[in-house]
């Protein structure tokens, strides 16, 4: 049996992460800053696999009660955030799953994962040489107030919500949850290529949409 | 080097995947040529905004609520317990 959190005890307990400590220990506002870091997050995972927001926020609930009635089992193989987002992500697919089956229109989501080959900028835009015939636009011109406004987050947003499921998984994790691609690898099982390849179509899919609404 | 390959190559290099040949391809490439610079620029500010799309999503009142008191319920459950 592993040595019990008694108050005080600490020396004979092996190092936890100071947030897992807070969180055993009760600490309301250590769990509330927590909830809020990664509601973001958790909500960009979950929304592309379920219907609307409202489902979405469900999902995040589920899976902060599942994160409660784990904690006490959580053997910190991964960091308490891999660990939570996982969670996060394992009720997401059940609920797609289970949606999928009265949902005809659900069945497009399965769509697009094939799609992992060929070039991701349109090829008209280069000459026979394979060489640009225009050069892309500068955005250090594009103001920061446009750049980083609530509008373009938005559209960014929605641009993660439509990518194919696999691709938005590793984007989702890697570049809004800052998670590292070792992490994401084994949160996935997939392999680092094959990771770097999704990463890679997803990023370009959204550089696409925002050079087209920039434009 | 040529454009239409380099494009396809700016995620490995910003991870640092590329094989020391394939970087100073890249980079040789990359310092002739507007274009791709341009491309890379802006693969760059998509990460940046990528970033940052979590910011501004508040936990709304009631969930936050309900999961207090869950969080609240399940310690005072555990604590019973041990």
């Amino acid at each position: 049996m592993p040595a019990r959190n008694y108050p005080g005890a600490g020396v004979t307990e092996r190092l936890h992460e100071p947030e897992l400590q807070a969180l055993r220990s009760g600490d309301e506002q250590a769990f509330q800053s927590l909830v809020a870091r990664l509601h973001g997050p958790m909500l960009r995972l979950v929304m592309g696999h379920v219907r609307d927001r409202d489902i979405a926020e469900d999902v995040v609930q589920e899976s902060w009660l599942t994160v409660l009635k784990n904690l006490d089992r959580f053997e910190e193989r991964s960091t308490l955030k891999t660990w939570i987002l996982g969670i996060a992500l394992n009720i997401a697919r059940s609920r797609r799953r289970k949606e999928s089956r009265v949902l005809t229109f659900s069945s497009l989501w399965h769509f697009g994962d094939r799609e992992q080959r060929g070039p991701t900028v349109d090829q008209s835009r280069f000459d026979a040489t394979g060489t640009w015939k225009a050069i892309p636009d500068s955005w250090s011109n594009v103001p920061e107030s446009r750049l980083l406004s609530q509008e373009t987050m938005q559209r960014v947003r929605e641009a993660v919500d439509t990518l194919p499921p696999m691709q938005r998984e590793v984007l989702v994790l890697r570049d809004v949850a800052g998670m590292d691609s070792e992490e994401v690898c084994g949160m996935l099982g997939i392999s680092a290529e094959n990771q770097r390849v999704r990463l890679h179509r997803a990023r370009t899919a959204v550089r696409r949409m925002l050079e087209e609404y920039l434009r | 080097m040529i454009c239409r390959d380099v494009v396809e190559l700016m995620t490995d290099y910003l991870e640092g995947t590329l094989s020391p040949a394939d970087l100073a391809r890249f980079e040789d490439h990359i310092a002739g040529c507007g274009g791709c610079r341009a491309y890379l620029e802006q693969m760059r500010k998509t990460l940046e905004i990528t970033g940052r799309i979590a910011r501004a999503e508040p936990v709304s009142a009631s969930l936050e609520r309900e999961l207090t008191a869950a969080f609240r319920n399940w310690h005072s459950k555990r604590d019973g317990s041990l």
